[in-house]
């Protein structure tokens, strides 16, 4: 689907909705639920790679310098904070 | 020129395994205890002996019937199941997902009371407690319709401009246990009207799609909204489909059918096998001079809602026989349905709703009779209830 799907009219919907084209959740941003974010302290960062490994979303990537940062598909649920052996990754509030 | 064909004396269940052999069904799932009918135990003995090429898969249940016809026809099958009273409430949840999907699956619904009290009788509680799944719902009324709609169904539920699931609803016991004399179709005539199912999608490597995605609050509507269209616009194709069934067999079918309404200021309604008795009602009062009629919804979904306008009109009083109950509420689902789609109009009927033959309490002629003096007396006292519930004692 060319068209952002929260513009597309029912007369533009397939038989049965039926999606023809792959990459439809990647064009949807979970991130724009979350209420709090990640934010690593790089200082006490060891590049493990834990928080890239129990996030359920593939919400992290691993940056070009080894560290990991969040993407836009993060919901904010906080579980790389709580297993990050380090304790280098906080929840931060979202902003208005 | 109508093809030849022979009558032969069947229980109208075998002959509707018949017609689904005839079809060509490529793929069947049903749970094969109680409270299923012989049409699947039928095709399950077509399949084992060779006498139908076809996937029979037996289930645990009735949800998973569906779910497993639902597999089946993703995969690009012609599919096929059968059902009954709490068969189809065990089933409810997968319906919609089958309709809104656009599966062109063939049900065929033994049409039996649910439970509570325990009943297996006849009555329609269990397809109108499933009246909103979003499938092409068909009432018959006698062994043969049920044969030649069971044949019918399949090319309506796969013509591109339709593809819905469609059901066939046929009375429990009255219809499915009874041995009529019907006119049978060959395979090749059969194999002329209704050709190989080439589905609109499928699950293939070669072509890959995603089915059954979810929407968010910002997409839903519109996909209701395409189903709601898809069904509606049902109708022109299944009249086109029917009158070419005609034209095969002399056997034509209407949205909407009339039995001597001709100037009837009287006119009773309803669905299924109970029609055959109210004809011979009709009959009576005729006779004695009564200006009655009879009209039968055969289509029960898409409604048809013109012919039924049409039928109803120069009718001053309408006498609706529902065989289920919305408890509570203010009318049959019948009734219900006849008064919206009368209500628009400034010139209207009065239309006063009986439920009759509940869990297979027999109706007999005389009823009628006593239906429509008893809608007379009520119009000229005005009506005491929403609805009646007819012959209860106390």
């Amino acid at each position: 689907m060319s068209k952002a799907w929260d513009q597309v009219t029912w007369q533009e919907i397939e038989v049965g909705g039926v999606l023809t084209e792959p990459g439809s959740a990647r064009a949807y941003n979970t991130g724009d639920w979350r209420s709090q974010h990640p934010v690593w302290t790089k200082k006490r960062c060891i590049k493990c790679g834990i928080c890239w490994t129990v996030c359920p979303e593939s919400g992290i990537s691993e940056e070009p310098d080894g560290y990991f940062d969040m993407n836009t598909y993060c919901k904010g649920c906080g579980i790389c904070a709580r297993e990050c052996v380090t304790g280098c990754i906080s929840m931060v509030p979202e902003e208005e | 020129m109508a093809a030849k064909a022979h009558r032969e004396g069947m229980e109208v269940s075998i002959a509707v395994s018949h017609a689904v052999q005839l079809a060509r069904a490529e793929a069947i799932a049903a749970y094969p205890i109680t409270p299923q009918t012989h049409i699947v135990e039928h095709l399950s003995s077509m399949v084992a002996n060779g006498d139908l090429e076809a996937e029979f898969v037996n289930v645990e249940s009735e949800h998973s019937a569906m779910s497993a016809c639902i597999g089946m026809s993703a995969a690009g099958a012609r599919t096929y199941t059968a059902t009954s009273s709490q068969g189809l409430a065990l089933m409810n949840e997968i319906l919609f997902i089958t309709s809104a999907m656009r599966f062109p699956i063939v049900m065929t619904v033994a049409n039996r009371a649910l439970s509570g009290p325990l009943s297996i009788w006849n009555d329609h509680s269990d397809i109108m407690a499933a009246r909103d799944i979003g499938w092409i719902q068909v009432f018959v009324e006698n062994g043969q319709e049920a044969f030649d709609h069971s044949i019918m169904a399949f090319k309506i539920a796969e013509d591109y401009r339709v593809i819905l699931p469609t059901i066939v609803n046929m009375d429990g016991f009255i219809l499915t246990h009874v041995v009529e004399a019907l006119e049978m179709l060959d395979q090749k005539t059969v194999d002329k009207f209704l050709p190989e199912y080439h589905p609109r999608f499928s699950l293939d490597p070669k072509r890959p799609v995603t089915m059954g995605a979810f929407a968010m609050p910002e997409l839903f509507t519109e996909c209701k909204m395409a189903h709601q269209v898809a069904l509606t616009d049902a109708h022109g194709p299944i009249l086109e489909i029917w009158k070419e069934w005609g034209k095969l067999t002399g056997r034509r079918y209407k949205p909407v059918e009339t039995y001597r309404t001709e100037g009837a200021k009287v006119i009773i309604m309803m669905m299924g096998s109970l029609a055959q008795v109210a004809e011979v009602a009709v009959d009576a009062m005729r006779d004695q001079g009564i200006p009655v009629g009879l009209v039968k919804i055969r289509l029960w979904r898409p409604f048809p809602f013109a012919e039924l306008r049409a039928a109803l009109a120069g009718a001053e009083l309408v006498v609706v026989c529902d065989r289920a109950l919305s408890l509570g509420g203010a009318a049959g689902p019948v009734l219900a349905e006849v008064r919206s789609a009368m209500y628009p109009l400034a010139a209207k009927p009065h239309i006063l709703g009986y439920t009759v033959g509940l869990g297979g309490r027999d109706v007999q002629p005389e009823v009628f009779e006593d239906l429509v003096q008893l809608a007379q007396a009520e119009v000229k006292q005005g009506p005491s209830q929403e609805f009646y519930i007819y012959g209860v004692r106390g």
